[in-house]
């Protein structure tokens, strides 16, 4: 063996001469390489555009409920809490319903050519472009809410949930189309997580005495948990950043109100709207709106971070 | 095992990258040469950036031109008329346009110099859902009113009072707004802002705004829907869009007291107010004099540079626009456009003429 004969763990001779770069981990790392500078790229361009607003409103950029473009006065919370109530009331209504679905999927309910359909066509929604939700919305859920919106101002107006007059491009009208937007993410990722839950622990719990929908709710959920956990945080991220639907449904209004029958914006929204026609201080407020998005996004996954790590040491034991 | 191993790598050594690199050569080869051939018989090719309002008649000037002109080819995208300018300015684009003329100091930003020529007009209407009620007369307190959240019921006697005999349910008037930039924010909140103090005080004018009241819609088919959609609703949007869409439009009040509805000659007689300042087509009525004006309309521009670099594309945009400014014209009322008076096409004429 001469000298610039190297051996490799699992005895392949390669001559030194022969001796190169691991293309495929160089590859690997470019494409990791490339994805984190995409995004210190993205951020950077964010933030030197927003830079003049930035110094301008400061932190009351996020105190401010005025935002008025031909004063040059901008304040982004109605449109942050626009953004985050639109999602959590999106999540509040897709979140059971997602589960459900995922529960009903990976039991044997049914016969599993079935399921497969079903499952297929959940998934089927994720396919379908934000802008043809958003002609439905407009055909279908804004007459509805309009109907329900008016019984529910009329009889229950007196909650300031509920309080008119209602029109139908409104906070309630964009949620229920989000909670319809992620119900697919949600499904999906639950179902998976479900599934692999191992069967020795069903058997287990069969074994002792539980009966199906104890072991539904005390083991397989359980163990389950960190996967669905992981389904909320993408539902939640993908209702926040969605703005074409949105735009179309919630009325686009800078305005706070306490009821989700009246009409509210969000910041994806914002940026959809005036973006096109923006100029001077105007351009660089919404890109402080953007930087908003992206980190309240940030925040999101980060909480979700947070808690999956927690359910995962809850269910690493049983595992 | 190791000799074999060594054969096959000296072997793909040799064969594999001639193979490839002859392949790809030739593929190569032939893609140059069809672009080449391509680029050769290319057309000259405009690109125009701006306004979205007139984006329809503009599509129709470009199909019915390149009919007869297949030498030239002509790409207009409705981006917004601030994206418009600034693609402009940029130098990207060999022609923009905008809904609102540009400033002094956005002229000044384009070294090449700028010719504004007003390309086409229209009107803005404001069109309402009340089933039952077709000829709503609206005084301009009350349209001001609205807008502003004073008139909140169409009961209302700022409502009641110009339209006697008229049944006017007591619902809540649900004013529906352009959330999006738009010419037609601009054309719309500046006249608001001229007829009423308060107004320009609480709102004030421009491409986007912050209303006390209503609901948004993202373009003119977004407040439509909103129009349609609700009782009690009204909203502005174009005379065009309007009429396609067979929405029931208010007449207004005019500076003169006259109540007028939105018509091609009602809003002819508004431009004919339009008083420009010598050697620039710019400026709109935004609260016109004449007894016989429609209250709100305005021109369109077309911006052009004074002097193209490429003389080609500079005489195909001069040949363009003149052909917009004469047979052009004729598709303005069809497409819900006011055609622009003879002595505007006259002073347009005169301006692209200055066009090198």
């Amino acid at each position: 063996m001469s000298d610039n004969e190297t051996t490799k763990p699992d005895g392949m001779k390669i001559t030194g001469s022969r001796r190169r770069v691991d293309l495929f981990l160089v590859l690997t790392w470019l494409a990791s390489a490339v994805a984190v500078l995409s995004l210190l790229w993205i951020l950077e361009s964010i933030v030197t555009p927003a830079w003049p607003a930035i110094q301008k409103t400061g932190l009351g950029f996020f105190t401010s409920t005025i935002w008025d473009v031909n004063r040059d006065r901008y304040g982004a919370m109605p449109f942050v809490i626009g953004t985050a109530v639109s999602s959590l009331i999106a999540l509040i209504i897709a979140l059971p319903l997602g589960i459900f679905i995922a529960l009903f999927l990976s039991e044997n309910f049914l016969p599993l050519a079935i399921r497969q359909v079903i499952r297929f066509v959940v998934e089927l929604l994720a396919a379908i472009p934000s802008v043809v939700y958003g002609l439905w919305g407009i055909a279908v859920v804004i007459p509805i809410v309009q109907q329900f919106g008016g019984y529910l101002s009329e009889y229950l107006g007196f909650i300031p949930l509920f309080s008119g007059p209602a029109t139908g491009n409104s906070m309630l009208t964009a949620s229920l189309v989000l909670a319809l937007m992620v119900l697919p993410t949600i499904t999906a990722i639950s179902r998976t997580a479900l599934v692999v839950v191992p069967h020795t622990l069903r058997e287990g719990s069969y074994a002792i005495g539980a009966t199906r929908w104890e072991t539904i709710f005390r083991v397989l959920l359980p163990t389950a948990a960190p996967g669905i956990v992981a389904a909320t945080i993408l539902a939640f991220g993908r209702a926040m950043g969605e703005t074409m639907a949105v735009a179309m449904l919630i009325g686009n209004s800078s305005r706070l109100s306490w009821s989700l029958l009246s009409p509210a914006g969000t910041l994806a929204g914002l940026l959809a709207n005036q973006f096109g026609e923006a100029q001077g201080l105007q351009i660089s407020a919404l890109m402080y709106a953007a930087l908003a998005l992206v980190l309240l996004t940030l925040f999101v996954n980060m909480t979700g971070e947070a808690v999956l790590r927690r359910a995962e040491k809850a269910t690493a034991g049983i595992r | 095992m190791i000799a074999e191993r060594k054969d096959f790598a000296e072997w793909r050594r040799k064969a594999t990258p001639m193979k490839t690199s002859k392949v790809s050569f030739l593929l190569f080869s032939t893609l140059v040469t069809q672009l080449l051939s391509w680029s050769a018989s290319a057309a000259t090719q405009l690109q125009g950036a701006g306004a979205t309002f007139p984006a329809p008649l503009y599509q129709r000037w470009i199909a019915e031109y390149t009919k007869n002109n297949p030498d030239v080819q002509i790409n207009y995208q409705g981006i917004g008329s601030g994206a418009g300018i600034k693609q402009f300015t940029q130098n990207l684009v060999s022609f923009g346009a905008s809904d609102a003329a540009m400033t002094d100091k956005e002229i000044a930003a384009v070294k090449q110099g700028v010719v504004l020529i007003p390309a086409t007009a229209g009107s803005v209407v404001l069109a309402y859902n009340l089933p039952g009620v077709d000829n709503l007369k609206l005084s301009r307190e009350a349209y001001a009113g609205i807008f502003l959240g004073k008139v909140t019921k169409w009961s209302d006697p700022a409502i009641a009072k110009t339209n006697e005999g008229v049944k006017l349910p007591d619902i809540p008037i649900i004013p529906c707004e352009r959330s999006d930039g738009s010419g037609t924010n601009f054309v719309f909140t500046k006249h608001l802002s001229a007829i009423s103090p308060e107004f320009n005080d609480k709102v004030g004018f421009g491409t986007s705004a912050t209303w006390p009241v209503g609901v948004g819609g993202k373009g003119n088919d977004g407040v439509t829907a909103l129009i349609k959609q609700n009782r009690g609703a009204i909203g502005y949007v174009e005379y065009g869009y309007a009429k396609n869409n067979k929405l029931t439009f208010a007449a207004l009040q005019n500076k003169a007291g006259e109540f007028v509805s939105a018509t091609t000659d009602s809003g002819l007689a508004t431009l004919a107010t339009t008083q420009f300042p010598p050697n620039l087509l710019r400026g709109w009525p935004s609260d016109p004099d004449g007894k016989d004006c429609y209250p709100i309309a305005t021109y369109t521009w077309l911006l052009l540079y004074k002097k193209y670099d490429n003389s080609q594309i500079g005489e195909a945009v001069k040949k363009f626009v003149n052909f917009g400014l004469t047979d052009g014209q004729k598709f303005s009322e069809e497409l819900g456009y006011i055609p622009l008076p003879k002595e505007i096409v006259d002073k347009s004429m005169e301006g692209l003429k200055t066009v090198q």
